[in-house]
């Protein structure tokens, strides 16, 4: 296994690209903490993001874990390309005639992917911590450590989409078109949904129901949108007369989803390697 | 004798076309085989099922003795294929490190096996500056690496200027004579004749011949004769029973042996009959001719 890891970390470290892409991914992360310095006057009152309670634990898990996410677009170029350019350099088929079977790239590719997710989660972590403690009203071990399905759910939620992207780079073979494919499948994914929702199952929960099994959406649904669950947008929205009625909750069923996808574009990923001729 | 790969029946469809039809041949150890064929034949496709990257249609192939799998027993062979294939963004000794990495072995012997195709001096270049003839000499140098058993090349010098070739020709030379294995496919026929001593002939993915070089045909080689009374000299020919075919060429006639005869016989005889030859040599049929004359056969 380390043997694996080996080979596919010696093929990124000297690739610029993907050196330069990981850096800025990771630093993004860093500037979530900068979230706590956005300060602005409203109505005369002075008003400082970081006192309204986004970094309080346990919330601090939630709110950083959805944002963070979004930065694994860049990731998702580092992996893509990585699986692609062994095609386009055609060194899949040298690293297969020097003795690499199948089944070892696929999987020395996806414990890179594993790494990915674990790295980018163990940073999480230690971003959220950090910041968790310097800003949060309450410190008490108990409540730091509540609310940690957060993090599992971001690490599962990467693992899933970077699974996606790995068998995206084999099954289109080229970066560029393997990403628009991505785009093109989330839009494919959000249109099912509109149509569902608004035309064939009008006025029911079926359209949810059904969406929830899809896999962008399933990765989506792991971690729901925390800005809603804040105090002062929930008493604000109150004054309107709105309230939100909204499960935050991860449930067990929606890593299974998640965990089922991944292993379903691991293998799909091997067998199109076994079937083509190269 | 030890064998390094056995070919039984193999068979692959590419959709309704067949390339490579029950194939079978076996490859010993010592010896240096070339495999010819038309382009298109299936030769590569023959060394691409062996190496991993092609799948069969049927049939079947063990690597050494069957206990390893091919992955494994890949480790022990080393294989260009048509293009060199590495990693455009990482130097010439890193992408060897990486070779060495999947191969299982220590990278201890870059450094030689970069010398033995002249390139150490270029060693921390990046992949994407090297010309074509260069990238090939890197591609054997990581052959090499782990001192194969059995060095397999298909179609080594395609694309190359004569230098190029001439160099190509040289290391494969160089390394033959340490008694490696060597399998080399080529259309090329006068680069086999000139390094093997065993071929195997196909055609349309069809085995034609297969085994040494000087035993392919039957044949027991051809006069080139000239005379100044090139009638009497043709019906003489006819006349005689050691001669089959006579190809009028030029000024020269070409007469094609049935069976063993001296250069010095036919001068003799043909003297006696009254017939003075201004010319006479006795060739044997390059490989060139005799391939042309297998493939034609089949016909």
């Amino acid at each position: 296994m380390l043997r694996l890891l080996n080979i596919e970390f010696h093929k990124l470290k000297y690739s610029r690209s993907a050196k330069v892409i990981s850096i800025t991914y990771f630093v993004l992360i860093t500037f979530i903490a900068l979230i706590a310095s956005i300060e602005f006057k409203f109505g005369g009152i002075n008003f400082r993001i970081a006192d309204q309670g986004i970094f309080n634990f346990p919330y601090i898990w939630h709110f950083n874990a959805f944002i963070a996410a979004w930065a694994k677009l860049f990731l998702a170029i580092v992996i893509v390309s990585m699986m692609s350019n062994e095609y386009s350099n055609r060194t899949l088929k040298q690293n297969l005639i020097d003795g690499l079977s199948k089944k070892e790239f696929v999987a020395s590719k996806f414990l890179t992917v594993i790494a990915f997710a674990l790295i980018s989660t163990l940073f999480l972590f230690c971003v959220s911590m950090i910041l968790g403690l310097s800003f949060s009203d309450y410190t008490e071990i108990g409540i730091i450590f509540s609310d940690f399905e957060y993090i599992i759910a971001y690490f599962v939620k990467l693992l899933g989409f970077f699974a996606f992207c790995m068998f995206l780079g084999v099954f289109v073979k080229r970066s560029a078109f393997a990403l628009g494919f991505l785009f093109i499948w989330w839009v494919i994914e959000n249109i099912l949904y509109a149509l569902m929702k608004f035309k064939v199952f009008k006025g029911t929960t079926i359209a949810d129901s059904i969406i929830q099994f899809f896999p962008l959406e399933s990765m989506g649904n792991l971690i729901k949108e925390p800005f809603t669950r804040l105090n002062f947008i929930q008493s604000a929205a109150n004054q309107l007369g709105e309230s939100f009625q909204k499960d935050y909750g991860v449930h067990w069923y929606q890593f299974l989803i998640v965990l089922v996808w991944t292993s379903i574009f691991i293998w799909l990923s091997y067998l199109l390697l076994k079937k083509r001729d190269l | 004798m030890e064998n390094i790969l056995t070919i039984n029946n193999l068979t692959k469809n590419f959709g309704r076309i067949t390339a490579v039809k029950d194939l079978s041949f076996t490859i010993q150890k010592g010896n240096v085989y070339g495999i010819l064929g038309p382009n298109g034949s299936g030769k590569s496709t023959t060394l691409g099922i062996v190496l991993n990257v092609v799948n069969k249609t049927s049939g079947d192939f063990t690597w050494f003795d069957g206990n390893t799998s091919t992955h494994d027993a890949l480790k022990k062979v080393g294989a260009i294929i048509e293009r060199p294939n590495f990693y455009p963004y990482m130097t010439a000794a890193q992408n060897l490190k990486l070779v060495c990495k999947i191969k299982g072995v220590t990278t201890d012997k870059i450094d030689d096996k970069l010398e033995v195709v002249g390139l150490l001096d270029r060693k921390d270049s990046k992949f994407s500056t090297f010309s074509l003839g260069m990238k090939q000499r890197l591609a054997i140098a990581s052959a090499l690496l782990n001192d194969p058993e059995i060095l397999i090349l298909d179609e080594p010098t395609n694309g190359l200027d004569p230098q190029g070739i001439h160099q190509i020709r040289e290391i494969i030379r160089k390394i033959a004579a340490q008694g490696t294995t060597i399998l080399l496919a080529s259309h090329l026929l006068d680069e086999v004749e000139k390094v093997c001593t065993h071929v195997v002939i196909i055609r349309k993915g069809v085995k034609l011949y297969s085994g040494p070089v000087d035993q392919m045909n039957a044949s027991y080689g051809y006069f080139e004769l000239k005379s100044h009374h090139m009638n009497q000299l043709k019906d003489w020919l006819a006349s005689q029973p050691s001669f089959g075919i006579l190809k009028e060429e030029g000024d020269k006639i070409t007469a094609f042996l049935n069976e063993e005869l001296e250069a010095s016989e036919v001068n003799k005889k043909a003297f006696e009959a009254g017939i003075v030859l201004t010319h006479l040599v006795k060739r044997k049929e390059s490989l060139e001719e005799q391939f042309l004359q297998l493939t034609n056969n089949q016909n």
